[in-house]
């Protein structure tokens, strides 16, 4: 209403001023442009940090190493024929399907605790199971490290006395790819844990208890109602983790390199690897692209799935 | 068969008392109101028949079986809740079906009976909508509809209308009276608006600071009630509270509640007044009703007497009026056509068949 008494108004202190001035007067009273305007700064730090590295990133991949010659799409084919490039397909789908799938498990069952702990000591707990989120993951890793050393490490130390052989963990595929994984959970499960400590507060007790006068057990409660009415958060919640996870730089770099053999390297690192210590950048360019169609397609899928329920619930 | 009943039972939170020990029996089928101000222990108590709180102490037992340590699913009992608890992801049908479900009914069974249920509170044609779809009346038919497909040993209303509108308050009691009338099963409800459960209860519990006043019919709750609390709480406007004497004189028993004014007891009370003749702390009791504008020809215990009106509230079928007696604000019901004009004296008439004495000391009723 009050937008279209401003219009009127507008329009009747045009006719007094020349034409020229009262259109300009009149496009700077739209709603839109104000819209735009405003949104403006935003437009210009996405277009400064993201459209034009995207757009130079898909530049440089169609160069050649010497970045003199313009090789199109020979880069792509170049890793398509690469046994190691289908490697760091799969060691990123595992490392990030497997490493979301256990934060999630971890962090619902976490959260569930926390959200049995009384009120009074809640603050506490839910404090001290942030701090692996809160410290710099590199940092922390760094500490992985070492409980991971082979001769000096806790771990080993531990499976020594208690009359096991000693295990390589970061020297062996399997338990690399383990380890690595591992110290991801550590670091990305209190997240989990707290958002869906959030959504658990925000599911109406009363839901709980309808349910438990049907004859639910505690077990048919979490299925019939916790499940369902978390299920955005939960959605939400893994295909954010599922980029942050796909694009993982630091717990692989800092644990292993990408050794043995290249067998933990995910796309980041082995981007970093070719693009930066080989020196080929437009290939590693190339690398880095790969993560897009990837991580657009589960993000379709998801976020397809949450308008629809978003619209019923 | 399953009656519910209650034994000295008590509801501690950390050192707070919300139930004192309390004892009720419910018979088979009845339908039982608890009716009492906020915070006075009426929906803990539910929710201690329930099981959804546990008990400090005494024992409940449904339908003869004792059962303070069994979970609520297993109690077979239904619950409508007030703000109706609809899990908001199933539509109408889901919700209905939830509790057969968990409890591996037949399909065809479930669907029989959801039909069934839905038929009684005419809402079949809403079984595919989600909660969110529905208004408020909906909802809480539906809330109904999920308590009565289980066929439990006992139902129970946790406030459900007070999320309603007026208007569809009184419609939605007079359902939940029909529902009753036709599947019969043992009701707890807990309002705290005492018309509602005056109207819909077979007998009212009037609770207060976690103890039962009183327990009784809606009737005997109106016309004897025990203690001041309760005449207090049931009727509206409220029963009014006259400080008074007792006195004897002539050989004739009267309640003096001002210098110039005292009405004579009814004959057949003066014995049971006549202990408490000049004692203090003691009030009249005289509902509205039984103060109305004077008539032609005197009935027996009726009294004349003439008061300035303060406030006069016109309600239609009748006409509020408001003034002072022995220092406390008195009202009264008159006819609309009586002629009540504020600041204007206007001669009242009580009728003190329906009087009450009380001792203010002890909130008893003599």
């Amino acid at each position: 209403m009050a937008d279209v008494a401003a219009r009127g108004a507008v329009r009747g202190s045009g006719a007094l001023t020349s034409d020229g001035r009262s259109s300009l007067h009149k496009l700077m009273q739209r709603k839109s442009t104000i819209a735009f305007l405003m949104a403006l700064p935003l437009i210009t730090l996405i277009a400064v940090l993201v459209a034009y590295p995207a757009g130079y990133a898909v530049y440089l991949a169609m160069l050649n190493k010497g970045m003199n010659r313009f090789v199109g799409l020979g880069n792509f084919g170049f890793l398509f024929g690469r046994d190691t490039f289908w490697m760091v397909v799969y060691q990123s789908c595992l490392f990030a399907i497997t490493a979301v799938i256990f934060k999630a498990i971890i962090g619902f069952v976490v959260a569930h605790f926390v959200h049995n702990i009384p009120s009074k000591g809640q603050r506490k707990w839910r404090g001290m199971l942030l701090v692996p989120w809160v410290i710099p993951p590199a940092m922390s890793t760094l500490a992985w490290l070492w409980l991971f050393d082979p001769s000096y490490s806790a771990f080993n130390w531990i499976l020594e006395h208690i009359g096991m052989d000693r295990v390589a963990w970061l020297g062996e595929t399997g338990w690399a790819r383990f380890s690595v994984i591992l110290v991801n959970v550590w670091i990305g499960s209190p997240f989990f844990m707290i958002m869906y400590l959030a959504a658990l507060k925000s599911v109406p007790e009363q839901l709980y208890e309808a349910a438990s006068i049907d004859g639910a057990t505690w077990w048919q409660r979490i299925w019939y109602v916790t499940l369902p009415m978390m299920r955005n958060i939960i959605a939400i919640t893994a295909l954010f983790s599922l980029i942050v996870t796909f694009a993982n730089f630091d717990i692989v770099r800092v644990l292993t390199k990408g050794d043995p053999l290249n067998t933990t390297h995910v796309f980041a690192t082995w981007a970093f690897r070719v693009g930066i210590e080989s020196g080929d950048i437009p290939l590693g360019a190339a690398v880095s692209l790969f993560m897009v169609p990837i991580l657009a397609v589960a993000a379709t899928f998801i976020l397809r799935d949450i308008t629809k329920r978003g619209s019923e619930v | 068969m399953a009656q519910v009943t209650l034994r000295k039972v008590v509801k501690k939170y950390d050192e707070v008392l919300a139930v004192r020990g309390i004892d009720l029996d419910i018979t088979d089928k009845e339908f039982i109101v608890l009716v009492g101000p906020s915070g006075c222990g009426k929906s803990t108590t539910l929710r201690m028949i329930a099981g959804l709180e546990e008990i400090s102490g005494g024992d409940i037992a449904i339908g003869g079986d004792i059962v303070n340590d069994v979970p609520p699913k297993d109690r077979d009992i239904a619950m409508v809740f007030q703000n109706y608890a609809l899990y908001p992801h199933m539509n109408v049908y889901e919700n209905m079906s939830f509790g057969l479900k968990l409890k591996r009914t037949p399909r065809n069974e479930i669907e029989r009976r959801v039909k069934q249920a839905a038929q009684i509170l005419d809402i079949t044609e809403l079984l595919d909508r989600k909660p969110k779809q529905l208004s408020g009346g909906q909802r809480q038919r539906v809330a109904m509809g999920r308590a009565i497909v289980r066929d439990p040993k006992v139902f129970l209303f946790d406030e459900p209308l007070s999320n309603l509108d007026a208007k569809l308050r009184v419609q939605m009691r007079t359902e939940i009276k029909k529902v009753h009338q036709k599947v019969r099963t043992t009701t707890v409800y807990v309002t705290h608006d005492q018309v509602e459960a005056m109207t819909l209860a077979d007998r009212v519990v009037v609770m207060n600071a976690g103890l039962i006043e009183q327990v009784g019919s809606p009737n005997d709750l109106y016309h004897s009630p025990a203690t001041k609390f309760v005449a207090g709480f049931i009727g509206s406007p409220a029963m009014n509270f006259i400080p008074c004497q007792v006195e004897q004189a002539a050989g004739a028993l009267r309640v003096r509640v001002n210098d110039t004014l005292a009405f004579p007891v009814p004959a057949d009370r003066t014995a049971r007044y006549t202990p408490h003749a000049g004692k203090p702390n003691v009030v009249l009791g005289l509902r509205p009703e039984h103060i109305a504008e004077t008539r032609p020809h005197i009935e027996p215990n009726q009294h004349d007497f003439s008061q300035v009106i303060e406030v006069v509230e016109p309600m239609g079928m009748e006409t509020l009026v408001y003034f002072t007696l022995a220092g406390i604000e008195v009202c009264g019901r008159v006819n609309p056509n009586a002629g009540a004009t504020a600041d204007k004296a206007m001669t009242l008439r009580a009728d003190l068949s329906n009087m009450h004495l009380i001792d203010d000391s002890t909130g008893k009723v003599l």
